[in-house]
């Protein structure tokens, strides 16, 4: 099923599971991969038997960063005219759950894909940077915006200003990461989280990824009235009946989706 | 391809010999870096199922050598750059460390040898907390290890006092694994290394990974990281091995996967 070059995608009951394919280059983005990896991911968000999806790198490291060569020579009206971060929006608007599992290095632009996942699970050992600066660049798919919204700007200031190396632990208490899992169970540990997910009732799932989203930069008023909505959209589905009824008849509900 | 150490593998045993006998294997800048890679490489060859390391000549090492160390030294750099590394390296490592502690084992050189899992000593090694005797504080992990291995009350006496701790006396004060005499010095580090190495090698890394984790948990976290570590135990082929020769009443053979 596979028809990309850059990455591999699968599926294993329902949940997807997308890896980036360029080992060798320490799974370093390009524009190609973005693009295909986009197209995978709005693939699985329109496919009824996928619940869940799963974003990874084969080999030692998720992704080490852009492909520099790449953007050598550009100058900043072929950057616009190119307008290559439009890809990346369309990441932002994937309404399924999407679990990042990363190892190894984490960098730049690879760090940025990772901030696009909802929920990330990282092996021991894993350093996170933004490794722009020292470029005489910055990030530009998201990087300050994202991580300036998770971690707060103080951290994010010091960690975009040096571009120094952040590690695992220290990702996990300033709240980028999601949990810390020995590297040899990273995907054993991230499908078991997939699948217990994907065990949920897909159109929560959807919603509450809605809501919180609309959090980020919504005042909380504005986001209350927008969260009802979503709460009362939820009770025109049959997984509303199926859990409630669930609950008062003492069984395990069975979520369909609808 | 090093210069200041000695590194073969033999046998699945990695051994490092620090090699400046004539300055009683002091640190250099030099010789930071080349243990640095000499773990790093063993950490990374599938043939080495532990490390050993000791020193050429009379002693084990004497610390950093006084002759690179001038009035514009930035002391705090110099763990940054060099030694911090080295130790961190060490750290990482899960293959088994044995430190074969030949002679004396002072300043620096005492942190190199707390830094293993496993300290044998020869009735000709002793250790001395020396950073004191030159107005500074031991470094290099030292008081890490040190409280832990000895306790507060003892690393404190022992870093401001500055004394020698003669072989006999470290063993009874839970520094070393043995003593040993020095007629069968190379014979018996031999012995141990070879019956270390021939242990499940996995089982021991994650050992050393989740008795690290034991400091930096709560009781909670710890046993959701004792159960990762069993997994991944639970999943090598010495794990089938033991049970197997187990029920068939034999010796186990590990092959450290």
């Amino acid at each position: 099923m596979n028809a990309y070059e850059l990455i591999e995608t699968s599926l294993e009951g329902s949940v997807a599971l997308i890896e980036l394919n360029r080992p060798r280059q320490l799974n370093s983005l390009n524009r190609k991969m973005v693009r295909e990896l986009v197209e995978a991911m709005e693939g699985f968000d329109r496919d009824d038997q996928v619940r869940v999806i799963v974003l990874t790198g084969k080999g030692r490291a998720f992704s080490a960063g852009a492909d520099i060569d790449e953007m050598t020579n550009d100058d900043s009206i072929s950057l616009e005219l190119l307008n290559q971060f439009a890809d990346w929006d369309r990441l932002a608007l994937i309404k399924k759950p999407i679990i990042g599992a990363v190892k190894g290095f984490v960098f730049g632009g690879g760090f940025e894909l990772a901030l696009c996942c909802d929920i990330l699970i990282t092996a021991s050992g894993t350093e996170f940077s933004f490794p722009e600066v020292g470029l005489g660049v910055m990030p530009g798919a998201g990087g300050t915006q994202r991580l300036t919204k998770l971690a707060g700007r103080t951290k994010a200031l010091e960690w975009l200003w040096t571009g120094e190396r952040i590690s695992a632990e220290a990702a996990l208490k300033y709240g980028v990461i999601n949990k810390i899992v020995a590297p040899e169970l990273l995907m054993e540990e991230c499908m078991k989280f997939a699948n217990r997910l994907a065990k949920q009732p897909p159109l929560s799932l959807r919603l509450i990824k809605d809501s919180v989203n609309k959090a980020v930069d919504t005042s909380l008023l504005e986001g209350m009235q927008y969260e009802r909505k979503n709460f009362y959209l939820l009770f025109s589905t049959q997984d509303q009946k199926e859990g409630m009824n669930a609950f008062i008849e003492k069984r395990k509900p069975d979520y369909k989706g609808k | 391809m090093f210069e200041t150490i000695r590194y073969d593998v033999k046998d699945g045993i990695a051994w490092l010999y620090l090699n400046r006998p004539d300055s009683l294997n002091a640190f250099v800048a030099q010789m930071n870096r080349e243990v640095k890679e000499a773990f790093k490489a063993a950490s990374n060859d599938e043939q080495v199922r532990c490390i050993v390391i000791t020193g050429e000549g009379r002693a084990f090492c004497s610390g950093q050598d006084l002759s690179e160390v001038d009035e514009k030294m930035d002391h705090g750099q110099v763990l940054r750059d060099h030694y911090g590394p080295m130790i961190k390296q060490i750290r990482q490592c899960e293959k088994p460390i044995i430190a074969a502690v030949n002679g004396v084992a002072a300043g620096a050189g005492f942190s190199l040898a707390l830094a293993c899992d496993f300290r044998l000593v020869s009735e000709r090694a002793s250790f001395i907390n020396a950073f004191i005797h030159v107005g500074l504080i031991p470094d290099s992990g030292n008081l890490y290890y040190l409280t832990r291995l000895v306790g507060e009350a003892k690393a404190l006496e022992l870093s401001i006092l500055g004394e020698k701790v003669k072989a006999e006396d470290a063993l009874n004060m839970g520094l070393a694994t043995q003593l040993i005499s020095a007629e069968s010095w190379e014979e018996d580090v031999s012995a141990f290394a070879k019956r270390i190495a021939s242990l499940p090698t996995k089982a021991i890394g994650l050992i050393k990974r989740y008795l690290k984790a034991v400091s930096e948990n709560s009781f909670e976290d710890y046993l959701e990281h004792e159960a990762q570590g069993q997994r991944i135990a639970g999943l090598t082929n010495d794990h089938r091995e033991g049970v197997k020769s187990f029920m068939e009443k034999r010796k186990p053979v590990f092959s450290g996967q």
